[in-house]
């Protein structure tokens, strides 16, 4: 069976005018019907612009190599006909800031049939607002919402017409890039609940992207961690967020303290330095400026992959753990 | 001595009854503080907890008199704080604020030094200190607040601008503004919140590190429990404008006794954790706060029967809590909690 | 980050102000559009500094005047010669003069009572803002070209008098630029820090709003600069400007008034015409480019 979503070994650079600055440096995953992946990773790690190639969204002056497939169709080589009915029909977005997403002047109903109507022109507008309604429905808002402008919503409100947005036209895959950052953690709670009903109940697929890995943790079956463009580690989002391996993952994991681990109390946990520059990379591996568990080898040869468990590579010397992939490693690895 | 007796005793910064109300443009008054008693004791981290609305960035605000207190009083070492110009400006000395986002705390057209030594050349603390007869120049105090905040070695960011440092240095730089003023009180709103997730640790690890170096009080608003729960001594619940749980840390996240603090703790992203309370509704409006607890029509404990088995929903519905006195115990602002007097 | 020299304030502030010089030249110096125009004013800039030198100011005296009336360009009058028969060259060499100074000394009254009333009336909130923020309103309805002649001709009519009159008309429009850009600066975080910190109003306004408010300032300057020269070509043509003195709007009156245009004599108004052109294109050019170095959000885009 094919899978929903799948990526080869892909490098976003883009060329700017200090020179190329690679985003994304080989990165492979892939996403099957049902389930949900999580990307972590700060600003500059690469998680959007590798969001952005699988509609082909991404500015002109960007570089893709290496394939991105949904439903085994390679979006980047598509003709433009395919690609449009691709963005709508197969795959959509949910973007960050709801606010600006949507046209203050239009009603949300309005801006909710716009896909519809652009993808099937066949539809007359009595179908399309009975659909309006079921999908705001779908997100939990009452119907009667499609009428109210987005400055009546409260932001909790208007990311869940994001989301019955992105759900119009029926896709088998939603991205969603930090859907949650700007909101409170109970409407967080609320807008998270809202996506993960989806996927159990209507058999997508979810790219989830977020600097915060304990909504990762979760929200997705799967977590994938990047840094300095690369995938440093991936596996069960539980088994990530529980017992990271990387000396990256711990710090990430560490960063949002369980309230009463006793540990995180009064030693908030951090790392020195800063996210690297794309522009330029350290040697090595990349993290090794930042690394506590540092060795002199780590700032000269890039790291090996290491299975520390089935389906859990680990970019990094330092991790216990098989050379090769154990059996028959699911596609993810590489 | 316990830690209600402490906190009585050493109170640096308090509140009495604070009030602060909006006028909203359709002419409903926005109450976004509505009586508040919270005392903040010296050398104390307290995290002040809510959701937007919540009224807690207001109340931060009014602690700095950048919003004047429509009811009530702030008190500073027990005196009420003055509103007069210079009266503001000497008590600015001593309580600082550190924002939510460094870039835009900044001026752009500042370098690092400049906006560092700008707190220093508005109170002519240089020219008093030279007076005083001590040998001190701007640079050396600049220097020393910028080590001080991590910056090292200080002199190498003297001419930078804010545009050429990370997010993390763009705080250290605003904390260092702060710090340049030795102040007793720095009020921190969000202060990692707009802050890549490794370099979060650093600025509040920072922060912990001033309160046990330099003495300092530290009031951080946030919607983070986390948060509170990695540097804050007390924790005080806002929600609607009133403080509705205040206690140690420990028995606010762990022990919590008020609904809405056991829905927000439920609900904090955590693998392998309780079941999630997911309050329905939207976050509260301060124009149109409801009679009686002001969370009974959120709140899982009233609709869920609780509130009626022990023989309170009318309370819930119709009678106002009374405002939770700063005495440092751990209490709650909700009748299931509260020693009910029956007429 | 290298090691810390021990500098004293003054040092890091001279410096830096140094640095950010030289910074805003080689940036400038990579705009084309903005160099040519700077090329321009220079010449212009060169011509009316170096008015003596290039021409005889007795060819401005009607009675001295050696060419016969409205000739043709010539070896002898390069650009031909006017109804009193002198030199269009010399009129329009002197007449640079008279255009640069009131353009320039307009330009700083209108920018100064401009920069200082929107200031002012964005950044302080209650009634004083708001008269100011009236007062702006009020005298940006009064049409332009009306007041402007009730003033010269009130006022009377000298180079000083024009200058005023156009600064005084002008200055509103500036007083609202400066006004919205104030009031989005003062909701910028960093006014609230420097609150905190104790800056007084002054503080407030000279330090964080004025610095964050010049580019807008610098840019409109020469946009005011290229208007004020319009407007005293515009009054001059009307006869509203200095009798005794030659610019190019009294050149173009004159040349107005004697038929140059029915008598097919380009030479008398198409030369003070494509300076005046020049002028404002060059100063228009400049300012967009220093706008660019000095926007950073247009930065980033190009």
């Amino acid at each position: 069976m094919t899978p929903l979503l799948e990526m080869r070994d892909v490098h976003v650079t883009y060329a700017t005018a200090a020179g190329p600055l690679p985003a994304v440096r080989g990165v492979n995953l892939s996403l099957e019907p049902g389930e949900s992946l999580g990307v972590a990773g700060e600003s500059g790690c690469g998680k959007s612009s590798l969001a952005a190639t699988v509609l082909r969204l991404q500015p002109p002056n960007a570089t893709v190599r290496g394939s991105v497939l949904v439903t085994g169709k390679d979006v980047q080589t598509v003709d433009w006909g395919q690609l449009r009915a691709l963005r709508w029909g197969e795959a959509a977005m949910v973007f960050q800031g709801s606010l600006h997403s949507l046209n203050p002047v239009q009603r949300v109903g309005d801006q909710i049939t716009e896909p519809i109507r652009l993808h099937d022109g066949s539809v007359s507008p009595a179908r399309a607002s009975e659909r309006v309604g079921q999908l705001l429905e779908q997100v939990g808002l009452p119907a009667a919402s499609a009428r109210t402008y987005p400055h009546q919503l409260s932001g909790g409100q208007r990311q869940r017409v994001m989301i019955a947005m992105a759900l119009a036209c029926r896709p088998r895959l939603i991205l969603a890039d930090e859907p949650t950052t700007a909101l409170d953690v109970m409407v967080q709670a609320q807008v998270l609940d809202v996506l993960t009903g989806l996927v159990r109940g209507l058999e997508l697929g979810l790219l989830l992207i977020s600097h915060d890995l304990s909504v990762l943790g979760t929200t997705c079956d799967r977590v994938l961690v990047m840094y300095g463009g690369r995938v440093v580690e991936q596996g069960a989002a539980t088994a990530v967020f529980d017992h990271p391996q990387h000396p990256y993952t711990r710090a990430l994991a560490r960063a949002f303290p369980r309230v009463g681990d006793a540990d995180a109390r009064f030693s908030p946990a951090g790392l020195a330095g800063d996210p690297p520059d794309p522009r330029n990379l350290p040697s090595g591996c990349t993290f090794h400026p930042r690394c506590p568990r540092a060795i002199d080898v780590c700032s000269t040869h890039e790291p090996p992959v290491r299975w520390p468990e089935p389906d859990r590579p680990v970019e990094c010397v330092r991790v216990e753990g098989a050379e090769t992939a154990p059996g028959t490693a699911v596609a993810a690895g590489r | 001595m316990t830690p209600a007796t402490k906190a009585r005793r050493t109170a640096l910064l308090s509140t009495r009854g604070l009030g602060v109300t909006f006028a909203s443009r359709d002419g409903a008054a926005a109450r976004a503080v509505d009586g508040v008693d919270l005392d903040v004791g010296s050398g104390e981290v307290v995290a002040l907890v809510g959701e937007s609305g919540s009224g807690k960035t207001t109340l931060a605000r009014t602690l700095l008199g950048l919003e004047r207190p429509s009811t009530g009083s702030v008190e500073f070492e027990g005196a009420s704080l003055q509103t007069s110009t210079r009266g503001l400006r000497a008590y600015r000395r001593r309580v600082q604020l550190v924002l939510q986002d460094p870039t835009g705390a900044l001026n752009p057209r500042q370098t690092v030094y400049e906006s560092v030594a700008e707190g220093l050349r508005i109170h002519k603390l240089v020219e008093q200190a030279q007076r005083a007869g001590e040998r001190v120049v701007e640079t050396d105090l600049v220097s020393q607040a910028l080590s001080r905040a991590g910056l090292r070695p200080p002199g190498g960011f003297f001419l930078t601008y804010p545009h050429e440092l990370s997010g993390g240095q763009r705080q250290r730089v605003v904390i260092a503004g702060a710090l340049a003023l030795e102040p007793e009180v720095i009020i921190a709103d969000e202060p990692v919140s707009s802050l890549d997730a490794s370099i979060r640790g650093e600025i509040l690890a920072l922060l912990l590190r001033l309160r046990d170096d330099l003495g300092l009080t530290v009031l951080v608003v946030t919607h983070d429990l986390g948060l509170a729960w990695n540097i804050a001594d007390r924790v005080a619940v806002m929600y609607l404008g009133r403080i509705v749980e205040v206690g140690t840390t420990e028995e606010v996240l762990l022990t919590p006794r008020h609904p809405y603090t056991r829905a927000l703790l439920s609900v904090v992203p955590e693998v392998s954790q309780q079941e999630p309370i997911v309050l329905v509704g939207e976050t509260p409006d301060p124009r149109r706060i409801p009679a009686g607890c002001r969370f009974h029509p959120r709140c899982p404990a009233y609709a869920g029967g609780e509130a009626e088995a022990a023989g309170v929903a009318e309370d819930c519905r119709t009678r106002d809590l009374p405002v939770l006195a700063a005495t440092g115990d751990h209490r709650a602002a909700c009748w299931l909690t509260m020693p009910t007097p029956k007429p | 980050m290298t090691t810390a020299p021990v500098l004293t304030a003054r040092q890091v502030s001279w410096r830096r102000r140094r640095a950010s010089a030289a910074r805003t030249w080689e940036q400038f110096r990579h705009r084309p559009s903005g160099v040519v125009g700077l090329g321009i004013l220079v010449v212009f800039a060169f011509v009316a500094v170096a008015a003596p030198l290039l021409a005889n100011s007795s060819g401005l005296e009607v009675t001295k005047a050696t060419g016969g009336i409205l000739e043709s360009p010539s070896t002898s009058y390069w650009l031909g010669t006017d109804e009193n028969g002198r030199s269009v060259l010399t009129l329009l060499i002197w007449g640079s003069r008279v255009s640069l100074f009131v353009g320039l000394l307009a330009t700083a009254i209108s920018m100064g009572i401009g920069t200082l009333v929107g200031l002012a009336s964005g950044h302080f909130r209650g009634f004083l803002g708001a008269a100011l923020f009236r007062v702006t309103e009020w005298f940006l309805v009064i049409p332009f070209l009306p007041l402007a002649i009730v003033l010269a001709s009130v006022l009377g009519r000298s180079l000083l008098n024009i200058s005023l009159v156009i600064g005084i008309t002008s200055w509103p429009g500036t007083a609202m630029l400066i006004r919205a850009q104030t009031l989005s600066i003062e909701n910028r975080p960093y006014l609230e820090r420097a609150k905190v910190l104790g800056s007084g109003h002054w503080r407030q306004m000279s330090r964080h709003v004025l610095p964050n408010v010049m580019p807008m300032v610098f840019a409109n300057t020469t946009l005011t600069v290229a208007i004020a020269i319009l407007s005293e070509t515009t009054l001059s043509f009307l006869g509203l400007g200095d009798p005794l003195r030659v610019s190019w709007g009294t050149m173009l009156d004159a040349a107005f008034s004697t038929g140059a245009i029915t008598t097919g004599a380009w030479w008398y108004i198409v030369p003070p015409g494509v300076c005046v052109i020049l002028v404002v294109l060059a100063f228009t050019l400049v300012g967009q480019a220093l706008e660019e170095i000095f926007n950073p959000r247009l930065r980033e885009r190009s």
